[in-house]
């Protein structure tokens, strides 16, 4: 028996099933519903960390520079003296523009804002910015409105928090720190931890939190990478203060890190719990659809098609049925998840960060791959069943 | 009635193979609801657990602005006040940037016995009193880092320097607490307030929250109202809320965890009942003749419909138990673990009942088609096996 041969047999056998699968669409839609269900889990559960990735390791840039005070790995408990800030800027070498010094001192406060929906008040962020902000950050920009006007009580507000929190349209006043602000405009920043900001100008901050001339960090355009050390080196020459310097992506993979394992652990573990209870699912279809034919295969058997030829023809329509599955359970959390708008506490920064479910292609694949893998299992015993089964009691079976 | 039993077991026991996956398949998504379930009620338990005569007063606009410690005789004045410590958040870290600890400056003894779930013994007591920088920790982290009791634990803050600029503050364990009963925080690190408010550098007098224990959980509100009124258009105006509130605000900032949880099970229950339904439908039309002997020997149309829905039921019952008792021993497993995080860690009673609820309907829903099938077949055509 030549390889060309089994082959061709391999080739005429799943035709066969295949095109009788539509009179046995009951138990195939089975499998392919336990399948889909299981994959549609999973992507959409990974989809919620890639949310997270999209807010807040994605848009972190490398050529900016965030300086905490040392020791801090928020920029809530951080703290930086005025002194400090201008020791920061008066580092040799710091890219500038016609403003100056590509930097922004900031400050960083948490304002109760209730939710849309639930109307509970969330930890959402409100930060003070100097004018480098908008240069520093290539893509930001307004989306509706305009900026808020230095020296008065106006804020701007994130696409983001806009979308997710009560009370932040364009024209309405909120109250925070006892005083009242004017929501000026809606600014988006390619979905970063930006965007689920209030911005206000730093300055008037200071004088509505009683924080004098102090900030909290300073986000700066970071020189090429020759002048890190010399900046670094300048950091440290000044006695008085103790200053940390990470670049942005660093500074916000650290603020993530425990959200986005949490949620990919649980998720993966479900995913793989219910992959089980697919298999199960899989496994009786496919046994089903082998006893169904129990006399048909005999009879090929007979006719002298090879076992081999028999069991890759069963897990070929196993794989077809599990591909199926993936393929419409990736569909469905692509359809119903995919720039879902969600919110939630990242308690490494206090504060509410919102995102989107994001389905990107490799998970699709992921989905699609797993789906395989289970349709694979499923189809292995009943299609050893079907190939080990001797001819003579086939034949008989009623 | 046995007689019967024995009938749909032999029934279900035809195809063992068959029975099996499909007992599988519905004991995973068991299983996954009582986890689910255990996880839903682990993070939502704070609000339950919140003691009612507790108020807990931060700054109206939040929680993580602080508050003048002149406050509290202020709020002690308050009628129906027993009880007000302060605390502040520390930002405890040991040895590791990761080993972040929940450590607070408290009011010493009052704080202690505003928290009766927080057992010390008298002699600990009396010796945190009788030291400066003594502390009291928690057993888990006691145990976790090898701290024993008069030892130094070298914490560094990430929010406060001493007044030497330095961060590293060194506490002596005075005492290790116990948390008996599920209920507070195992994991914490207390120490005196006045000792961290003579060592800060900067910030001085100032903390974040009170905790507040009325003598009369029923006024709770009035007196939560009253605070605020005292403090009301000061610099630092506050909003009291009771611990059940403000530990229910957590949860829902998290999100509705529950509703997203509530979407896996339904899914997974959904497919679940399509492979039970299958089960069924198959094992009915195999046997379609077998139907037909037994209206022959005058089993009536709904007697047949009752056994097959009992069948039906019968599996997904059984699947359910084996489901749930998997989680049960499950969650139990990890227990020891899981506690030191989250106090509350059990597969919740109700859950029991409702999967108990669930698989009965699982099992009618299942089964109402092949039933309907079987009420209807005509004795002739039965026999003949189509």
């Amino acid at each position: 028996m030549t390889q060309r041969h089994l082959f061709r047999q391999i080739l005429a056998l799943s035709r066969l099933n295949l095109r009788t699968l539509p009179n046995r669409a009951g138990t195939a839609a089975v499998a392919v519903v336990g399948i889909g269900g299981v994959v549609a889990v999973l992507v959409a559960a990974l989809s919620i960390t890639e949310g997270f990735r999209a807010a807040l390791t994605l848009s972190g840039r490398d050529d900016v520079g965030v300086i905490l005070r040392g020791g801090s790995v928020d920029e809530l408990s951080s703290g930086l003296p005025v002194e400090a800030v201008r020791h920061v800027l008066d580092a040799p070498g710091l890219p500038r523009d016609a403003q100056g010094v590509m930097a922004s001192p900031e400050l960083y406060v948490i304002v109760d804002v209730p939710k849309k929906g639930s109307g509970t008040p969330a930890n959402v962020p409100l930060r003070g910015v100097g004018p480098g902000a908008f240069p520093i950050r290539g893509s930001f920009r307004m989306v509706q409105g305009r900026a808020f006007t230095p020296g008065l009580n106006e804020v701007i507000v994130g696409r983001g928090a806009a979308a997710q929190f009560e009370g932040l349209a364009v024209g309405s006043v909120v109250r925070f720190g006892g005083l009242p602000w004017t929501v000026t405009g809606i600014f988006a920043d390619e979905g970063s931890v930006s965007e689920s900001e209030i911005w206000t100008d730093a300055t008037v901050l200071q004088g509505s939190y009683q924080r004098g001339t102090s900030y909290q960090s300073i986000r700066l355009r970071l020189p090429e990478a020759g002048g890190m050390e010399a900046l670094r080196r300048h950091l440290a020459a000044d006695p008085r203060f103790t200053l940390s310097l990470r670049t942005e992506r660093e500074f916000l993979q650290g603020q993530s890190g425990v959200l986005v394992t949490g949620v990919r652990t649980i998720g993966i573990l479900i995913a793989l719990v219910m992959g089980v209870g697919a298999i199960f699912a899989s496994l009786n279809t496919m046994y089903a659809a082998v006893a169904a034919r129990g006399r048909e295969i005999a009879t090929l058997r007979a006719l002298g098609f090879q076992p081999p030829a028999v069991l890759v023809s069963v897990l070929i329509e196993a794989l077809v049925l599990g591909l199926l599955g993936g393929c419409a359970g990736g569909a469905l959390a692509f359809v119903a998840f995919n720039g879902f708008q969600a919110s939630t506490l990242n308690f490494q920064s206090f504060s509410q960060i919102t995102f989107a479910f994001t389905v990107t292609p490799a998970l699709l694949a992921l989905g699609i791959g797993y789906a395989l893998v289970l349709g694979l299992l499923g189809g292995l015993l009943p299609g050893l069943k079907a190939a080990r089964q001797p001819v003579s009691r086939g034949l008989r079976e009623l | 009635m046995s007689g019967y039993l024995r009938l749909l077991l032999a029934n279900l026991w035809r195809r063992p193979l068959r029975t099996c996956f499909t007992l599988g398949s519905i004991a995973v998504a068991f299983m996954m609801f009582g986890v689910l379930g255990a996880m839903t009620r682990a993070f939502s338990a704070g609000a339950d657990l919140a003691g009612a005569d507790r108020l807990l007063v931060t700054h109206k606009v939040s929680l993580v602005q602080a508050l003048p410690a002149s406050y509290r005789p202020r709020i002690r004045q308050v009628d129906g006040v027993r009880r007000v410590s302060s605390a502040t958040w520390f930002g405890g870290i040991y040895q590791d940037d990761r080993n972040q600890l929940a450590t607070f400056p408290v009011d010493d003894l009052e704080y202690l016995d505003i928290y009766p779930e927080y057992v010390v013994d008298p002699e600990g007591r009396a010796r945190w009193m009788t030291d400066r920088r003594g502390a009291i920790v928690g057993r888990p982290l006691a145990e976790q880092y090898g701290w024993k009791l008069g030892d130094t634990i070298p914490l560094r803050s990430n929010i406060w320097r001493r007044q030497d600029d330095s961060d590293a503050w060194e506490l002596k364990v005075s005492a290790i607490y116990d948390v008996p009963e599920a209920g507070g925080d195992p994991r914490n690190i207390l120490l005196h307030y006045d000792y961290f408010n003579e060592s800060r550098g900067r910030g001085k007098d100032l903390v974040n929250w009170y905790v507040v224990q009325v003598a009369d959980p029923a006024r709770a509100a009035g007196i939560a109202r009253e605070i605020d009124q005292q403090f009301a258009n000061s610099p630092y105006e506050t909003k009291t809320s009771t611990e059940k509130a403000f530990a229910q605000g957590f949860v829902n900032q998290i999100g509705n965890i529950g509703a997203l949880m509530n979407y896996v099970v339904s899914a997974v229950f959904f497919t679940m009942l399509l492979v039970t339904a299958n089960t069924m439908a198959q094992s009915v039309r195999e046997r379609v003749p077998e139907i037909g002997v037994l209206k022959t020997l005058g089993f009536s149309g709904s007697r047949v419909t009752g056994l097959v829905l009992a069948e039906s039921c019968l599996l997904t019952l059984l699947g359910a138990a084996t489901g749930m008792a998997v989680a049960g021993a499950l969650v139990d497993g990890v227990g020891e673990v899981v506690r030191r995080y989250l106090p509350v860690w059990s597969v919740p009673a109700e859950a029991w009942l409702n999967g108990l609820g669930i698989a009965l309907l699982l099992g009618l829903i299942a089964g109402a088609i092949p039933a309907l099938q079987a009420l209807r077949l005509p004795i002739v055509r039965a026999l003949r096996g189509h």
